[in-house]
């Protein structure tokens, strides 16, 4: 019975999107303000909808409903109460319910902060919203039904792949689809703006919090991502270029692109056409990420949820939204007419230089996903696109995106001179340079000081166009604390940067690791770190069985607190899991894991040590906070001398 | 109109097309690194007996399927029949690696199913499985008479690809001296 109140409402949902798209385009072309007011009603309904529809399937979920094909396949009695719930999304049918629950909520969110919006735009944009929404409620109800029924009913359900029973699974996939589907509103208002023809200040600034707001989600998702893969281990490190972790890094990429953009855009009323362009491309990238993912074009080894029957479907969706979004902007675009030229050297034209690097970078990380595809195309030969492809093309261009980085925030946004700033980029190469040598004084790699000088060299730029935003004087202090949010988001979003590349390039250049086969009592070591089997155990978790290995572990002879990797014994489904024994700290990262063995042969022990790899995530979750932050700003808010 | 502002529309369309012929592609027959390499160096014990060990000259002197699976996974399923039908060929091998599993569940999952190998090696801990880089299972490698890699693929063997892609290739390997 809930299941099919979940369908129904489903089902209601879906002809509500569908008015939602046609009634306010309608209206809007018609100037008639009834029809166009329509598209709020229909934005909320259509979420309430949706959302009950999740709740039915949540609910299903947690009563262990084995009637619900979906539960029976993903959950299990014996599972805990956080991954019955995470096993709702943990699966396709699921995701796309997610998905299309946030779709609708961003809908919502925007007819409810709208007010302020011109009423065509807004019921264009609205009326987008709902098209995207119809589209894949359909996509959902015809090819993924969530709520499809088992006759006769299973007595117990399958179990939830137990690589995917984490605490990883639970926030991973919502904050990543979060900032996914939030650049639909970014789609919608460039679509709107392109029928309109007109794309002006209030446009980016209403819309340049919602760009933030996804962008930071998006951060954070793949952030949290990287943690899991991480310490999971058996995805391998914090990020190995695969195609699943690639398409949600092409969308970051361009969305940063467009952060940038849509600020230039608001201040100097420039790049509108590109910036609606961006926009496009961006929700393109993610309708991309989220879904060819799951269409057996691309082999992965993140992908859980693959059915290559539904990849015509997928693609034909993505043909047609993205070609009818481009088509519409290869007609329309040359109305959008930026009226200031930007001078090369200024911090337009220095944004402007960032975003070519972004697209670069994007256009990297897509071509290395998609050649093997290209190459099996036009030769039949079958290649992988392994970690030196990205390594040695992506880096530079990412280096030197940087250096850029560096003093591009010291220019004004007018014409400026880099005489100006000479100062400041002497004292930075020097800064940079300084670091450089005092790290190969202590026999780093060429590598390793390249990448530290340069976050040196970063962190430098950023604080110096910071502190640059107040004069000296008396008060300095109290000035700086008065500075609108978005000099602090720009602040702690670059400090971001520069602490991820330093953390990246110390593992990078820093790791060490290895391999023994131990009996009790004995020892292998790595990086000055010592690590001793001592004990061996077994016992029962909540639904698995483990055995346990006490390692303890000294350091220049000091002792530190043991380890206990675990190997894991799940009976639903019957599978094997490693659990590292993991010591996390912000200096360093030592984990050990356990292999099979026997106590005479000995076991296998994987002894790893990495330093400053907490930097990465730390660095990261830094920049995504900058972002929240930045979305408080007061200028963002459109005021009424601005409507008017 | 802008002729520049076509540009995104038809690399998108580039695009879609590549990936459209794409999906009539089969992605699971990959690529692999060791492709024409020799197969690595291994040494595991046999699934049925703890103290006999399997190591690579089981692989030396005539062509052998080398099938990677596991009790607990669902797709084995799929093609456990086609491996079965291939047993009643002559002039290759049948090679089972029983991956992530135990002795216990890989050992009753073949008597329920029935037992296509000739040689079944035991490797819980992923240590062969990490050599060869192994994806997901099942997965199923071709190594000539040599003992190198000459195919991989990846996911359940399908009839079709069986027919037209495997067996042609052990005849041609059989050919080989």
């Amino acid at each position: 019975m809930i299941a099919e109140l979940g369908h129904i409402a489903l089902i209601a949902a879906f002809c509500v999107a569908i008015l939602q798209f046609a009634l306010p385009l309608w209206g809007a072309a018609r100037g008639h303000g009834a029809l166009m007011a329509l598209a709020s009603r229909a934005a909320l309904l259509q979420f309430i909808l949706i959302a009950a529809s999740f709740i039915a399937l949540t609910t299903s979920f947690l009563l262990s409903d084995f009637s619900v094909l979906l539960v029976a396949n993903h959950s299990a009695l014996s599972k805990p109460l956080l991954y019955k719930i995470s096993g709702v999304w943990g699966n396709h049918e699921g995701s796309i319910l997610l998905w299309v629950l946030i779709l609708a909520l961003y809908g919502a969110l925007a007819a409810t902060f709208g007010k302020a919006l011109p009423a065509p735009l807004k019921a264009r944009a609205l009326a987008i919203q709902g098209g995207l929404g119809a589209t894949f409620i359909g996509f959902t109800l015809f090819t993924s039904n969530p709520f499809e029924r088992l006759f006769p009913a299973a007595m117990d359900g399958t179990g939830l792949n137990p690589v995917l029973q984490d605490p990883g699974l639970a926030i991973h996939p919502p904050l990543l689809y979060m900032g996914y589907v939030g650049f639909s509103l970014a789609f919608s208002f460039a679509i709107a703006a392109l029928i309109e023809g007109k794309v002006d200040a209030i446009w980016a600034r209403w819309l340049r919090p919602w760009v933030l707001l996804a962008w930071s989600f998006l951060t954070a998702g793949i952030t949290i991502g990287s943690f899991w893969a991480y310490y999971e281990l058996g995805w391998g490190g914090w990020w190995m270029w695969d195609p699943v972790e690639n398409v949600s890094f092409i969308p970051w990429l361009l969305g940063t692109a467009l952060l940038h953009s849509i600020m230039v855009l608001g201040t100097r009323h420039a790049m509108s056409s590109w910036t609606v362009l961006l926009a496009i491309s961006t929700f393109s990238l993610c309708l991309i990420g989220t879904f060819i993912v799951r269409s057996g074009i691309l082999v992965s080894v993140h992908s859980f949820a693959v059915d290559p029957t539904r990849g015509v479907v997928i693609l034909i969706i993505l043909a047609v939204v993205t070609g009818a979004a481009l088509t519409l902007y290869a007609i329309r675009s040359s109305t959008l007419t930026g009226s200031v030229t930007i001078a090369t050297v200024s911090r337009g034209g220095a944004l402007i230089l960032n975003n070519i690097l972004l697209i670069v970078a994007a256009f990297i990380v897509l071509l290395g996903t998609f050649y093997p595809l290209f190459i099996d195309m036009f030769t039949g030969e079958k290649i992988t696109v392994a970690e030196p492809f990205f390594n040695r093309l992506y880096t530079p261009v990412m280096l030197l995106l940087i250096v850029f980085m560096s003093f591009g925030p010291l220019l004004k946004w007018r014409a400026d001179s880099l005489s100006r700033i000479k100062g400041k980029l002497i004292a930075g190469a020097i800064v940079a340079v300084l670091s450089g040598l005092a790290l190969y004084a202590f026999g780093r790699s060429a590598g390793a000081v390249l990448g530290y000088s340069l976050a040196a060299l970063l962190a430098y730029g950023t604080f110096t166009a910071f502190l640059s935003k107040t004069p000296a004087g008396p008060n300095r202090l109290r000035r700086l604390t008065r500075l609108p949010a978005a000099t602090y988001g720009f602040l702690l979003a670059h400090l971001g940067m520069a602490v991820v590349t330093a953390g990246i390039t110390a593992m990078s250049t820093g790791s060490a690791e290895n391999i023994a086969r131990l009996k009790p009592g004995q020892a292998i070591s790595t990086a000055g770190y010592e690590f001793t089997l001592t004990d061996l155990g077994v016992g029962e978790g909540e639904n698995y069985q483990f055995m346990r290995a006490v390692i303890s572990v000294t350091h220049k002879g000091r002792t530190l607190p043991d380890l206990l990797p675990e190997r894991r014994y799940y009976d639903q489904p019957p599978m094997f899991t490693t659990e590292a024994g993991f010591r996390l700290r912000l200096k360093d990262t030592v984990f050990v894991a356990i292999g099979e063995g026997d106590p005479q042969k000995g076991y296998i022990v994987r002894a790893y040590y990495q330093p400053f790899v907490s930097l990465i995530w730390i660095g990261a979750l830094i920049m995504a906070l900058a972002g929240f932050i930045s979305i408080g700003d007061k200028r963002m808010q459109i005021n009424k001398d601005l409507t008017s | 109109m802008n002729w520049k502002a076509l540009i995104p529309l038809a690399v998108f369309a580039g695009f879609c097309i590549a990936l459209a012929i794409g999906l009539t592609r089969d992605p699971a027959a990959l690529p692999s690194q060791l492709i024409d390499e020799p197969f690595p160096e291994f040494e595991l014990t046999s699934l049925f007996d703890e103290q006999q060990t399997v190591d690579r000259s089981v692989l030396l002197g005539q062509v052998s399927v080398v099938n990677v699976f596991g009790s607990w996974c669902t797709s084995c399923i799929y093609e456990h029949p086609g491996l079965m039908e291939m047993r009643k060929l002559d002039g290759f091998q049948l090679v089972g690696i029983n991956w992530r599993d135990t002795r216990e569940a890989g050992q009753n999952w073949l008597a329920d199913n029935g037992n296509p190998y000739h040689v079944v090696a035991f490797d819980p801990a992923s240590i062969l499985a990490v050599e060869i880089g192994v994806v997901g299972a099942p997965e199923t490698y071709i190594v000539d008479k040599s003992g190198r890699i000459r195919y991989k693929y990846s996911g359940a063997l399908s009839p079709d690809v069986v027919v037209k892609e495997i067996l042609p290739l052990i005849q041609k390997l059989q050919a080989e001296s």
